[in-house]
């Protein structure tokens, strides 16, 4: 297990390295003087030299470039160029709201999907299949920055038994953990249902229903376990997409958390800010793959001595 | 299934190529002072926050769409496949190569490259079409060196080789053509997924710009008007989902009839 531990680690320090080599790179890829274009037009040439300064872009790139690693490494990203906060402590204090999304987003998901699946691979092809077929398609097709507007329309606004935006209560909540995990949720469902019917046709699913168990006992108590691995990873490399989803989930609710942090950065031409989200959203999602790897590890044997 | 998504997508089709024959209204044309107005005889899905005709705005939207949905899935499947071959094919430092590029895409999470690079490069159609296209390529690449990898060892492949058949055509002839059913439903679900992407962008402001009618810039214009016109949010959103839901039961009929497992098991 050590080995293979360790090998999965060293696989992830190159990526990491990528990562971080794009994300500081982004900068340079603004066109024309990056200083330039954080000032915006009117900015007097003296105050762009000191920008520039300021944010090393007047150093060779390859000295950049070293001091963008280790800051990274340190956790020192540079500072907020309109709040002049450091980007480390700016992320750290949306960090919380964005994990309480994200977390709720992900239990509604699996709360939906999961019975979902199971009645839709139980009652396999009769109105139910195709009912629950059907509202995972829908569940995929309907973009989140669509349903999170008209869940706002129908239960604040028309309803009122929700508040439209913000945080606070668990009030708050509900809406935009709803629209954020209804793709996760459809997602899930259909994999549910898929590897629930791959494993129905195991032998040992074949002999339990031999011996007289019924079609929804031989899934819930037999196949359903088995079946639960291949969801569980599933749900550990769906979370980057639900980390994306949050940055237009918490724009639309006005969600104080990191998504948001990265749009209003965007529009404020607030770059380092930029870089600091994207980078923090990329290494979290880099460090879940990693865990649903080492924990598919730890479940199924076969995987590290692949 | 299959039948469904074709007619879907075969509406949008001609919503995009003869829009402005159907549409009773100038898209841009403006009546400042019926904004708002909520959907009539006259003006079907209502009018915006510029008084400006919202049925005539999404069905010149479904050109943007559709136009996104092409390209990025032309590019991302032509260099993808390319890139994809070669690395299975020739395996070594050329795959090791392609494949650490594709592992360093892969570690950002979906939108979120095409959010950054939009953020630097400036919102516009171009921009939006280069990211997406940046992104893009990497799925279809990892699919096809898998499909590569295994076509390799095939016998017709061996004794094209044997009979001294030059790379690029034992790659073009004989590997790529294997590939090709799973690079197709890959391309159908990917319609879907560049649409969204597009509409996502525009929705954040970081796509297409006002006033050129995408479904994405109308949902965004529609969200300050919540309280009083949801209709400006209702029909822009109704036809993205509508057009995605199209591709999706055409990609999933497409993979369920090109792939003889599913098929006998009538998953």
């Amino acid at each position: 297990m050590l080995r293979f531990l360790a090998r999965r680690i060293a696989l992830t320090i190159p990526v990491l390295l990528g990562v971080a080599t794009l994300v500081f790179s982004l900068i340079h890829l603004i066109p024309g003087d990056p200083a330039q274009a954080m000032l915006g037009e009117s900015a007097s040439p003296q105050d762009v030299a000191e920008l520039r300064a300021r944010l090393g872009l007047d150093r060779p790139l390859l000295e950049q470039y070293g001091r963008f690693l280790r800051g990274a490494v340190s956790g020192d990203l540079g500072r907020s160029l309109r709040t002049n906060q450091p980007v480390t402590s700016a992320i750290i204090e949306r960090m919380p709201a964005t994990f309480e999304l994200a977390s709720a987003a992900m239990f509604v998901a699996v709360a939906v999907a999961i019975p979902l699946g199971i009645a839709a691979a139980v009652w396999r092809g009769t109105a139910v299949d195709h009912g629950a077929t059907t509202l995972s398609l829908l569940g995929i097709s309907i973009p989140n920055f669509w349903l999170g507007p008209l869940l706002a329309i129908i239960f604040s606004i028309e309803l009122g038994w929700l508040p439209v935006s913000g945080r606070g209560t668990w009030a708050h909540l509900i809406l935009p953990a709803v629209s954020l995990g209804a793709a996760l949720a459809a997602i899930l469902a259909r994999m549910t249902r898929a590897t629930l019917l791959e494993e129905l046709r195991e032998q040992y699913v074949v002999a339990a229903r031999a011996r007289g168990a019924s079609r929804a006992r031989a899934v819930v108590r037999h196949a359903f376990r088995n079946s639960l691995i291949p969801v569980i990873t599933l749900i550990g490399l769906q979370f980057g997409a639900v980390l994306t989803g949050a940055v237009i989930t918490e724009t639309i609710f006005a969600w104080p958390g990191i998504g948001r942090l990265l749009i209003q950065s965007i529009g404020f031409r607030d770059y380092p800010l930029v870089q600091g989200c994207i980078l923090l959203i990329a290494v979290t999602y880099v460090g879940m793959n990693l865990i649903t790897d080492l924990l598919y590890g730890l479940v199924d044997p076969r995987i590290r001595y692949e | 299934m299959n039948r469904v998504g074709a007619a879907i997508v075969l509406i949008a089709v001609v919503a995009a190529l003869f829009g402005p024959a159907i549409a009773r209204f100038d898209p841009s044309a403006q009546e400042l002072a019926r904004r708002l107005d909520g959907p009539s005889a006259a003006h079907w899905f209502g009018l915006d926050e510029l008084g400006r005709d919202i049925f005539s705005r999404v069905l010149a939207g479904a050109r943007i769409s559709l136009l996104v949905g092409i390209v990025v899935v032309s590019i991302s499947s032509v260099v993808g496949t390319l890139l994809g071959s070669i690395a299975g094919y020739f395996g070594g430092t050329v795959d090791e190569a392609i494949s650490r590029v594709i592992d360093i895409l892969l570690a950002f999470p979906g939108l979120l490259l095409a959010i950054a690079l939009v953020a630097v490069l400036g919102p516009s159609l171009t921009n939006v079409v280069f990211a997406l296209s940046l992104i893009g390529w990497v799925g279809y690449a990892r699919l096809v060196r898998g499909q590569v990898l295994r076509a390799r060892e095939f016998e017709f492949v061996q004794a094209a080789r044997a009979l001294g058949a030059a790379t690029p055509r034992i790659l073009v002839k004989h590997i790529i053509p294997t590939a090709l059913p799973a690079v197709t439903v890959q391309a159908t679900l990917g319609m879907g997924g560049a649409i969204l992407a597009e509409a996502a962008l525009s929705f954040l402001g970081l796509g297409v710009q006002p006033p050129t009618p995408s479904w994405g810039t109308m949902l965004n214009g529609g969200r300050t008007h919540l309280l009083d016109a949801p209709h400006l949010t209702i029909f822009p959103g109704l036809a993205i989902a509508f057009l995605v839901l199209g591709f999706n039961f055409l990609g999933d009929g497409l993979r369920d009839a090109l792939d003889p497992v599913t098929r006998r098991s009538g998953r």
